[in-house]
């Protein structure tokens, strides 16, 4: 050991001072690349590289390249904030995160506490998927911009498209036990009152989140509560295999989802989803304009010819990135930050705004029905070849809007 | 009635699956002593393993194959890991089979990457057997159930009706005699240890169609393993096999009954149970149901 030291010393030094001469934009990415979600979490971090590289293509930023940072946190808050920790020890000023507010929470935390202590080294936390309102709402941070709509607004953009259904007559909510599926059972019972106040809810449960492997008991109890339609947030392979064990069970029932297009879904579901399973989602995959068919085709040609570029919002946020610092004329946190504020970008669908006043990314978004593919559905869903999403509504992005309670504290 | 009667079915099913999970630990457990912490990394090789066969050469085979070809890389294990641990003591071994766990992990990761395998029912099982009130009931648990029974039956009847079972059951309580006797005991425990390997992978076969096969699937059911293990009492197949049952019926009726404490309802706290159950055994009865020992 004692012979080992000045090497492992030198190794150190020569590392810690080669970071200032590569002269790099550096985005952590912390999100499980392990574990019962690890596929979720491997799939944004392909997306997320594969938009530093489309990026860097077009002559990076400032004369610099964008570098992806990937970081195992297992899902667990803990652990992130010590990577957290480790990212700023290594001078990375950009965070992306995405799978689970119950991390993203801890991390807005940590980063706004980080932040007040050093002024001189600010980090920006750039949210791909954490959904949970409170982030821009009540618990706002300078800090914090979400590319993803938020809970409320994908519960809003359901309910009115349930709105419409007058077969809705019993409803059940099953979501995941932490803030956002408690939240996701929230808005939909108060938006469902509100839209519809002749439809029942039959039942409201929650489960531990990423721990169930069986879901015949819910299902029997789904069954049992009569109910015609289920509302759900579950992600991963928490929606996967509710949507087998329900087809196991003959269980005839509407899904009502956010995450059915998501990695691991669609393969699970195969023919038992088809016409029962809706999604909310930014992503239209047979709606592109042509301008994408290049980026699409690369990207398969990347990661496999089933493969859906499905996660719009790391681009776009590696998009809003690199227009902040080209409008701020500066890498540093804080100017990127002011920049990004109210920032409107061209997306593939139509305009995006990042809401000054909350720091929420207004984009349209689609509702879509799970289908045979074929016809003018040439794009399959991720992992299939013979399923893909009939779109049934899309939302422009004033129309999925809603107000905010945010207060937000500018340094 | 309905909820009740689709319930205990349910449970029934689920605490079949796990039993034939646990049936190796607890055998390989009774026989050498060793808490297999790799015990569910068996059993998602055994998923994959039956994927790829039943992908190649159909379902049936993969059912026989998938378990001979875990069983043997669990019998190379025993050969020229695990027994060199055995020499340095239990935490060795422990420490051994913990590392193993990551070690296959890893190597399923490299192999099949993080992402789901498309592993599917075979078509000659799929589809509703009988219809109970509205729901039905899929021929695959039935025929997972059916293979589970006729592994118990089998293991029984293996253990207490031949002289290998003898001879197993005899090193449970008199290594040392056995070994005079005149019994290899060393290569024993090596085809225990690649047998109960290959009854965990036999699960995967069945278990992988029936849920999800990915990577996470050996950390998912890995802790729950050990619960059936230990409340059925260490080195007891039959306390195990009541364990599987109580707790599959007991997890599945915490979920649908509607019952709250303090406003906690219970099938919120569902998948805790198992492991509240292992710990208060652990304090009244520290050897299980059915043990035969107290450690």
């Amino acid at each position: 050991m004692n012979r080992l030291a000045p090497a492992v010393l030198a190794f150190l030094v020569t590392t810690v001072t080669a970071f200032p001469a590569a002269a790099q934009v550096r985005i952590a990415y912390i999100d499980p690349l392990s574990g019962a979600m690890g596929a979720t979490g491997e799939h944004g971090l392909n997306e997320l590289q594969f938009a530093a590289e489309l990026a860097n293509a077009k002559g990076g930023v400032l004369g610099q390249k964008i570098e992806i940072v990937p970081m195992d946190n297992k899902l667990s808050a803990q652990e992130s904030l010590i990577l957290l920790k480790s990212a700023i020890d290594q001078g990375i000023r950009y965070i992306s995160q995405g799978n689970g507010s119950s991390v993203a929470g801890a991390l807005i935390d940590a980063i706004n506490k980080h932040n007040e202590r050093n002024p001189d080294q600010t980090v920006v936390f750039l949210n791909y998927a954490a959904v949970d309102p409170d982030f821009t709402n009540d618990k706002c941070s300078f800090w914090h911009f979400r590319f993803d709509a938020n809970s409320d607004m994908k519960m809003e953009a359901l309910t009115s498209h349930m709105q419409g259904d007058k077969g809705i007559r019993k409803v059940y909510l099953l979501n995941q036990d932490y803030s956002f599926g408690h939240q996701v059972a929230k808005a939909a019972r108060a938006m469902l009152t509100a839209k519809r106040p002749d439809v029942q809810i039959v039942g409201e449960e929650l489960h531990p989140l990423a721990k169930v492997k069986d879901f015949s008991p819910y299902v029997a109890k789904i069954q049992a509560s009569g109910a015609d339609s289920v509302i759900t947030g579950n992600w991963g392979n928490d929606l996967a295999l509710l949507v087998k064990a329900a087809r196991d069970a003959n269980l005839h029932v509407n899904f009502y989802t956010y995450y059915a297009g998501t990695v691991g879904v669609p393969q699970a579901m195969g023919e038992a989803g088809v016409d029962h399973v809706k999604v909310v989602s930014y992503w239209n995959a047979n709606g592109t304009p042509p301008s994408m068919e290049p980026m699409i085709e690369a990207y398969k040609k990347k990661y496999g010819a089933t493969s859906d570029p499905y996660s719009q919002a790391l681009r776009s946020s590696v998009e809003f990135l690199v227009a902040a610092m080209k409008k701020a004329n500066s890498t540093d946190p804080a100017k990127v930050a002011k920049a990004m504020e109210g920032m409107t970008l061209e997306g593939p669908f139509g305009p995006m705004t990042m809401r000054a006043e909350d720091h929420q990314l207004i984009q349209p978004l689609f509702i879509g029905t799970f289908v045979k593919a074929g016809g003018k559905l040439k794009r399959p869903a991720e992992g299939t070849t013979d399923f893909a999403f009939r779109l049934e509504q899309k939302l422009d992005g004033p129309a999925t809007a809603r107000p905010t309670t945010c207060k937000m504290r500018r340094s | 009635m309905e909820l009740a009667l689709a319930s205990l079915l349910n449970g029934v099913t689920y605490g079949l699956l796990l039993f034939m999970l646990s049936s190796g630990l607890t055998l390989i457990f009774s026989m050498m002593g060793v808490l297999n912490f790799a015990h569910a990394s068996f059993y998602m090789l055994g998923a994959y393993f039956g994927y790829v066969i039943s992908t190649r050469v159909g379902f049936f085979p993969a059912l026989i194959l998938a378990p001979l070809a875990v069983g043997a890389i669990g019998a190379a294990v025993e050969r020229f890991g695990l027994r060199r641990a055995h020499a340095s003591g239990h935490v060795s071994e422990l420490l051994f089979t913990f590392g193993l766990a990551i070690v296959i992990e890893e190597v399923v990761h490299v192999i099949w990457g993080k992402t789901p395998v498309p592993y599917r029912v075979p078509a000659s099982l799929d589809g509703p057997l009988f219809t109970l009130y509205s729901s039905t009931f899929p021929t695959y648990k039935a025929f997972m159930m059916a293979v589970s029974v006729a592994m118990l039956a089998a293991l029984y009847a293996g253990l207490t009706r031949t002289r290998a079972g003898l001879v197993i059951r005899a090193a449970l309580s008199r290594p040392d005699m056995v070994e005079a006797l005149g019994h290899n005991v060393p290569r024993v425990f090596m085809l225990v240890f690649g047998g109960g390997t290959a009854l965990a992978a036999l699960a995967g076969v069945i278990g992988g169609n029936a849920f999800i096969t990915e990577p996470g699937m050996a950390a998912a059911l890995g802790p729950i393993v050990f619960v059936v293990v230990v409340v059925g009492g260490l080195g007891s197949l039959a306390g195990a096999f009541i364990a599987s049952l109580a707790i599959g019926i007991v997890q599945t009726f915490a979920v649908s009954l509607d019952y709250s404490i303090h406003g906690m309802s219970l099938s919120r706290v569902a998948p805790v149970l198992p492991y509240l159950i292992m710990v208060a055994m652990l304090i009244a009865r520290p050897r299980g149901l059915m043990g035969t020992r107290e450690s």
